[in-house]
């Protein structure tokens, strides 16, 4: 299994054709303590780019854009009871949502962690 | 002589007890009293009024009779009247102190005003009236439409829409009719990082793109980048003017002349007109809409006072599709309402209506009194002194606390800090949380964006130097102890009904509603 991330702090991991997609522990402690996670219904189909979740802070709403085009083969419903995981937990079970992958070449176009760190670093 | 020796001490005597006070039995604490919520006070058997029980009578609920008794509160006439003053004493308003907030006028509210809105014949008509018998009311309307119409340099204006954002909507929807009467409905809708943060929001709604322009060094709109972003597929530009970071759009006429040529429209948001009342026209900076808040510039009550008032000017181009209903005057003299039965040919481009009925007549009349009795030349002195207590406050608080943009000029009608040089630790929420312990209202807080840890102050006209010095003084004695590091500033509001709150568990777990205590174990 091989994680992926973008500059939009992303992460995502791949496994066979099932992508699991979460907010990178950067975004989480960037936003703030978080208090609503709104999860796309199973089924609906992403094109790369498109608005996919909405995490809310008690700073802020923000969009979660699908880091992959792919349908959406389950959600992560803890984080509706409990959106705090995302906060606790951002890279492993605070994910978002899971996708099977439509194009497997658009990974190529994503960072992997040593490239993320160093985004990072410079931001 | 004859020794009378009862009667009381009139001296405070000194005692030694340190720094700490006791508790309360009740958790009063002096003439600050602290109060149940109302379902706790009182019980179901007792009410003000006494109502003989309703004759029974054939249910026509179809079994959807109540089988449970509703749970309403149960006061006599003085605990309720007691329960909404002891609230009234918890809360802070306009008539109790200065109001800082940000962007939103806080303006004194004339007691004329209201006098004049309770007059009978504004206060007791009915929207369904006949025209002939509200004359006077469709006066006021003319007569304030004619006023904002000369103060905007605009051709026309829509009175009905209910508030800012309200407006924003009217504004929108008329571009959008402009645009699709042409046969060219476009998609974007282009927002400064220096506008509102409702802009975005009703473009959003009005199911426009947005996207952003960014700011520049000094606070303002990036021209270079928003004419590099213009095109075809644009419909408006909508900017904040002056903007939120409390200053002026100079660039405002180049800007629209770029938008107008590429053939899109200028929306501007009027929330801070206050600043320019009566010295600067929009029409003559080429805007094409705009609202104008009757409840911040021209003193109409709002936030818990009062509804909001949001009337928007048009320009001769968006004109033609302004939404209904107007006023207009016939030949004959008489004031007539233009509604769909009545528009004609005249009013047949109109995009439809923003409200029910007419707006808010109240609001029309206190906003029409103020205009009245502060003159041209009194609204002129009104946005001259808002701008000048504006940049006391910033050139009072600039050594102490951070003042991005303070290098940059004058400020217009708000002064606008940063949380830099606040100690390890200690954020704009801090200094807020301890301006409620100075007896004031926070400022805007955390807005706008384009600043970290942003604080927004805006006195506005109405208060006076000494009342100015007095929060400046407080302002700066917390920003001190922010600087310092105080730990009692963690802490704060010390001496608030209520101590900081957890906003997240609030947020997170809210409880939105009362739920009545476990009936109590039947003793043994």
């Amino acid at each position: 299994m091989s994680r992926y991330f973008t500059d939009e702090h992303e992460w995502i991991d791949v496994s066979g054709d099932i992508a699991t997609v979460g907010i990178t522990d950067y975004a989480q402690e960037q936003l703030g303590d978080i208090v609503f996670v709104e999860l796309p219904a199973e089924g609906k189909v992403f094109a790369k780019g498109d608005d996919a979740a909405v995490v809310e802070s008690v700073k802020a709403a923000s969009d979660v854009y699908a880091p992959i085009s792919g349908e959406v083969v389950e959600a992560n419903g803890a984080l509706e009871d409990e959106p705090a995981l995302v906060n606790s937990d951002a890279e492993e079970d605070g994910w978002f949502f899971k996708l099977r992958l439509t194009d497997t070449s658009e990974l190529d176009e994503l960072m992997d962690e040593a490239a993320y760190k160093e985004f990072v670093a410079n931001l | 002589m004859s020794m009378l020796k009862e009667g009381r001490p009139t001296a405070p005597v000194a005692v030694e007890q340190g720094d700490a006070i006791p508790a309360t039995f009740t958790g009063n604490r002096g003439l600050m009293l602290e109060e149940a919520l109302i379902f706790e006070l009182g019980d179901d058997r007792t009410t003000g009024v006494d109502l003989e029980p309703a004759p029974a009578a054939p249910s026509r609920l179809g079994g959807l009779d109540r089988s449970a008794p509703i749970g309403l509160a149960g006061l006599s006439e003085p605990e309720t009247v007691r329960h909404y003053t002891r609230l009234s004493r918890q809360n802070y308003g306009i008539d109790l102190g200065v109001f800082p907030l940000g962007s939103c006028t806080m303006k004194h509210n004339p007691r004329l005003n209201e006098s004049v809105a309770r007059l009978p014949g504004f206060a007791d008509v009915h929207p369904l009236q006949p025209v002939s018998t509200v004359q006077g009311a469709l006066g006021v309307m003319e007569q304030l439409s004619d006023w904002l119409l000369k103060l905007t340099n605009m051709a026309a204006v829509a009175l009905s829409p209910k508030a800012g954002a309200h407006g924003e909507l009217c504004g929108l929807l008329a571009i959008r009719a402009a645009l699709e009467a042409q046969g060219d409905a476009r998609s974007v809708i282009l927002v400064p990082e220096s506008a509102h943060g409702t802009n975005p929001a009703t473009a959003a709604f009005c199911g426009y793109r947005v996207e952003d322009i960014p700011a520049t060094e000094d606070g303002r709109v990036n021209v270079a980048a928003l004419t590099a972003r213009l095109g075809p597929d644009v419909a408006a530009v909508m900017i904040t003017n002056p903007n939120t970071c409390g200053l002026f759009e100079r660039d405002m006429k180049v800007i629209a002349d770029a938008v107008h040529g590429v053939g899109a429209f200028v929306y501007c948001d009027g929330a801070n007109f206050n600043a320019i009342v009566g010295r600067v026209r929009p029409g003559d900076l080429g805007v094409d809409a705009m609202h104008i808040n009757l409840h911040k510039t021209f003193s109409t009550p709002h936030g818990g006072g009062g509804p909001g008032s949001g009337p928007v000017v048009l320009s001769a181009a968006l004109a033609p599709y302004a939404p209904l209903p107007f006023v207009e005057r016939g030949e004959d003299g008489s004031l007539h309402l233009i509604e769909e039965e009545t528009a004609g040919e005249h009013h047949a481009g109109s995009f439809g209506r923003m409200t029910a009925f007419h707006g808010q007549m109240g609001m029309y009349t206190r906003a029409l009194t103020y205009m009245l009795s502060h003159g041209n030349d009194g609204l002129r002195q009104v946005s001259g002194d808002a701008v000048l207590n504006a940049n006391y406050v910033l050139r009072s608080l600039e050594g102490v606390l951070d003042a991005p943009f303070g290098a940059a000029g004058p400020c217009m009608h708000e002064a606008l800090f940063s949380d830099k040089g606040l100690a390890e630790g200690f954020s704009t929420i801090d200094v807020a949380k301890g301006l409620i312990d100075e007896g004031f209202h926070p400022m805007t807080m955390y807005f706008p964006l384009v600043v970290h840890g942003a604080m927004l102050v805006e006195p506005t006209e109405t208060e006076s130097k000494a009342g100015l010095d007095q929060f400046i003084g407080a302002l700066r004695s917390v920003a001190t102890r922010a600087k310092n590091g105080d730990p009692s500033l963690k802490g704060a509001p010390h001496f608030a009904p209520r101590r900081r709150l957890d906003e997240t568990q609030a947020a997170r777990k809210p409880v939105l509603s009362w739920t009545p205590p476990a009936p109590a174990e039947a003793a043994e």
